[in-house]
């Protein structure tokens, strides 16, 4: 069953086309993040789902009927969702249980019921005790708490939520991430999340839909971003990796100084042509000694160029003795090459992702 | 070996003179400041507050001057008159101001700039102007409105009468309504739209969303212009004057201008204006309970844009509200105030052979005493502001970069006046300085010293806000290149501070040039001021010569203005006073 579905929409500024035809589509429940880099056009996406944007292009339907299109919109007041914002946008001159009663109230709602609805959900927030301070006298994370609590009250149908987190300080930014999961765990409120941080993306998504220049590069879960990348600018945006450039005669695939199997990859690589791969420092084998030679892998002799101790890790830039490309490779901490050295390094082509 | 031993002197003689220097330069710059603060502000209030208390002729201790100031019934019928007029206006104007402030704030009515432009002309119409205005336009059977209204009915008298309290309100109304506009939507443009957002998305509409969530939050700007508007109500002198006076009625000010009629009775003054201190005084601190502990300023992140609410029609209704209230304050009495500088009688209406220039003419040309008093107030204000500018720029450093211990205290000084109504202030000036061993009175010194005083807030303000926000790093880069401090304050800070001090001195100068309040109590023969002969004409009724008087004071402090902002950037009068 579809909940929200944007088809192909589009907002143009003037000249600038802040959001580039993008199609998504959430089911009942689902929790999708909006992730890309400032002025990607997620905000604008997420203030189109509001309602406080006008699509230039393109409409978004909620349970099959249209909420916003170029002709015209529902009004945000009437979309039954409910947003959390940068500046968390707690009004000052209410108390904690006004906040959240707020839109309890705005319902209709018997009193006794507003009050009993109010206090369940300071509970679910752990901010019980607080219910009757002004937000001037909380701290970041508490307020956070509070748009939270406000926000989810009413069981809206959708959950908007904007860089909620970019005000807070680290350490609580993290807690925060797994408190904003666990509320969508309670409530299965339908949501999107705008983030720039892919942790905090990868933390709370069902799906992630990366964004780049107002358009959608991909949408997957967690894992099969990370894994499998589709666009050069997905694999780089979500964590470091290496582009490597091979060629490819139908049956084989020519690297920077080694060669693999055209068979052994998961994708479809073209047969003839160049191909780019992304493939992650950590899934790279990094050796002193040659290795064993394996069925579907293979490996290449390196020069190590750089390397430094991070602790958890090393990090190793290294250069195929017969290429020109360096690489980065990252190892355990236990394997200590000297720089200058001669080691080996290890492919694997399942852990290469094709990128198109 | 002359030289050397020189040297080795000079080394000696110049580590203890550091250290004396060192020393005493702080300490006497302190002393110094505190003696012009004391000088400026505690000693007129505490002399008016002690000749309260003492016989005029023997100085001995005496409750008599507050049986007579309170003794009788008319005295006190004044006092609740007071009363009367500062909630009427104060209600009046934000009436006027809030609905004009969030509609050009929060909203895409039509045709703000010149609604803006239109409240600032009304900021810089001196408030017995307007009443003069009004008199013209509402005088019974005489005023214009009363002719059009005679003349549309076919009635035999006029309905309106600006000679009574409600008169008196609306016009006041009119003049101090734009500081409830400036606090109100300067608190308004800091609200970030996401607050309303968040109500909207939550279901609430413009209107639901307008009163609960954002008038709510500005609400301290609210209270803060209901508060001036009160304030500046009881303390005016020069509406009340010309209305109240006809209309048979006193206010607090009229009665206390009645004690310096002759006999002047400065003791019984004293006692009298004591309320208005008290009301003064009371109003911050019922601000400051009212407040309480609720948070107003905004917690803002980064935020989104500033989104215009669209009114749909009801930007047109706005616009039209607005429009009225341009009408009440600027148009009409500006339009009857133009036609009587420029007839040779204003109740001849519009005509052509009504029109001349000769009012303008006596006055510059004719009249003796008319070019000494204009010159006299720009001089004096020109005066005033440089004055006030200098000693608040001083304070306001040292208070900023913590020269001196307890410098907070010469911060607190420089505000205080903001507490003490211009009248009040006025008759401690006279009680302080008026006799011996001083006898300023009538001199130009003790009007520039009185206004000074009066306005050194708006200048202190200013200036801190100016220079707190040029970080000290600025002029610590002079320093550790080898730059002495007032190096560091002659190439940097002034040269940095120029367009916020030059705003200051326009802020000081045009309030000084249109001030009654005080200038009533202080003038001599031959110190007079445009405000003074403007109250005197008045008084023998001659409307044209006045007219074409305010209409000189007008251009004349309106083409400061202008050049002032287009020198220093648009805008710079409706900021944000911190």
């Amino acid at each position: 069953m579809s909940r929200l579905r944007l088809t192909g929409v589009s907002k143009r500024y003037g000249n600038f086309l802040a959001v580039d035809d993008i199609d998504l589509e959430l089911q009942s429940g689902e929790f999708v993040s909006l992730l890309g880099p400032s002025g990607c056009g997620k905000t604008t996406t997420l203030r189109m789902i509001a309602g406080f944007v006008d699509p230039t292009l393109g409409t978004i339907e909620m349970d099959k009927q249209i909420l916003s299109s170029p002709a015209g919109s529902v009004p945000p007041d009437r979309r039954q969702m409910s947003m959390i914002f940068q500046s968390y946008a707690i009004w000052p001159n209410m108390t904690v249980e006004q906040n959240v009663a707020f839109g309890l109230e705005l319902r209709k709602i018997a009193k006794a019921e507003i009050k009993r609805r109010v206090g369940e959900m300071l509970e679910v927030v752990h901010m019980s005790h607080l219910a009757d301070r002004y937000p001037a006298e909380l701290s970041g994370g508490q307020q956070q708490r509070v748009a939270l609590a406000r926000a989810i009250v009413i069981r809206p149908s959708v959950l908007l939520l904007d860089e909620p987190l970019s005000n807070l300080d680290a350490t609580l930014r993290e807690e925060m991430r797994f408190e904003i999961r666990r509320l969508h765990d309670e409530f299965h409120v339908t949501t999107v999340y705008v983030t720039h941080d892919q942790a905090e993306a990868m933390v709370t998504s069902d799906r992630i839909a990366v964004m780049n220049h107002g358009r959608i590069e991909q949408v997957d879960n967690p894992r099969a971003l990370y894994n499998k990348p589709k666009t050069r600018f997905v694999a780089g945006f979500i964590g470091r990796t290496n582009f490597i450039e091979g060629l490819s005669d139908g049956q084989q695939i020519s690297f920077d100084g080694f060669a693999l199997p055209r068979a052994a990859f998961e994708r479809d690589v073209p047969s003839a042509g160049k191909a780019v791969f992304s493939v992650r420092p950590h899934s790279m084998r990094l050796s002193d000694t040659p290795p064993a030679a394996r069925d579907g892998s293979a490996s290449v002799g390196v020069v190590v160029l750089e390397r430094a101790f991070l602790g958890e890790h090393w990090d190793y830039v290294v250069r195929p003795r017969e290429g020109a490309v360096p690489l980065r490779v990252m190892t355990s901490p236990m394997d200590d090459i000297p720089v200058g050295a001669s080691a080996w390094l290890e492919f694997e082509p399942r852990q290469m992702a094709l990128i198109v | 070996m002359t030289d050397n031993s020189l040297d080795l002197r000079a080394v000696q003689f110049s580590g203890l003179a550091a250290r004396i220097r060192r020393l005493d330069a702080s300490i006497l710059l302190w002393l110094a400041l505190i003696a012009v603060l004391a000088f400026l502000i505690l000693n007129p209030v505490l002399r008016l507050i002690v000749s309260s208390l003492q016989e005029t002729d023997t100085g001995r201790f005496t409750l008599a001057n507050y049986r007579t100031a309170y003794g009788s019934i008319r005295h006190l019928q004044s006092l609740l008159n007071s009363l009367e007029l500062g909630v009427g206006v104060a209600l009046l104007a934000t009436c006027f101001a809030v609905p004009i402030a969030w509609a050009i704030s929060r909203t895409d009515m039509p045709g703000k700039a010149f609604v803006r432009l239109m409240v600032f002309a009304a900021f810089v119409t001196p408030p017995y102007l307007g009443a003069i205005g009004w008199i013209l336009l509402a005088g019974p059977n005489s005023g214009w409105l009363n002719k059009v209204w005679m003349a549309l009915t076919g009635a035999g008298h006029g309905v309106f009468n600006i000679y009574s309290m409600t008169g008196l309100i609306l016009v006041i109304a009119v003049t101090s309504f734009p500081y409830t506009f400036v606090f109100t939507s300067s608190a308004l443009d800091l609200v970030s739209s996401e607050m309303e957002d968040a109500a909207n998305i939550l279901g609430a509409r413009t209107l639901r969303t307008t009163l609960r969530i954002t008038l709510p939050l500005v609400t301290p700007a609210i209270i803060g212009g209901i508060i001036i508007s009160f304030l500046e109500a009881i303390a005016l002198f020069g509406a009340p004057a010309l209305i109240a006076l006809p209309a048979r009625f006193n206010v607090v000010s009229t009665q206390l201008w009645q004690f310096f009629e002759y006999p002047v009775r400065v003791e019984e003054a004293a006692a009298y204006s004591m309320p208005l201190l008290a009301i003064t005084v009371l109003m911050f601190w019922l601000q400051r309970q009212i407040l309480g502990r609720r948070g107003y300023t905004s917690v803002t992140g980064k935020g989104g844009e500033r989104r215009m609410i669209a009114l749909g029609p009801w930007r047109w209704v706005m616009l039209g509200y607005a429009l009225l209230v341009c009408a009440l304050s600027v148009f009409l009495p500006m339009l009857v105030l133009l036609q009587a500088a420029f007839a040779k009688a204003w109740g001849r209406g519009f005509s052509l052979d009504n029109l001349t220039l000769h009012n303008f003419y006596y006055l510059l040309f004719e009249q003796t005493q008319a070019k000494q008093t204009i010159l006299n107030t720009f001089v004096y204000s020109a005066v005033t502001a440089f004055a006030a500018i200098s000693l608040s720029l001083a304070i306001a450093y040292v208070v900023s970069r913590k020269l001196v211990p307890w410098s907070n205290v010469l911060a607190f000084l420089c505000v205080a006046p903001f507490v003490v109504p211009g009248i009040v202030l006025a008759i401690g000036f006279y009680a302080a300085y008026a006799p011996p061993p001083l006898a300023l009175y009538g001199t130009a010194t003790i009007l520039i010293l009185g206004f000074t005083t009066r306005f050194l807030p708006i200048a202190y303000t200013s200036s801190a806000a100016g220079l707190r926000s040029i970080n000290p790093e600025m002029e610590e880069a002079v320093r550790i290149l080898g730059g002495s401090r007032l190096l560091a304050i002659r190439k940097v800070l002034v040269p940095l501070l120029k367009k916020s001090l030059a705003g200051a001195w326009i802020l000081v100068f045009i309030p000084a040039t249109r001030e009654l309040s005080s200038a009533i109590f202080l003038v001599g023969p031959n110190t007079r001021v445009i405000s003074v002969m403007l109250f005197d004409l008045s008084e023998e009724g001659n409307f044209e010569v006045l007219s074409a008087l305010g209409v000189i004071l007008l251009v004349v402090t309106v083409a400061i203005a202008a050049i002032g902002s287009r020198m220093i950037g648009r805008d710079f009068m409706l900021r944000r006073n911190s």
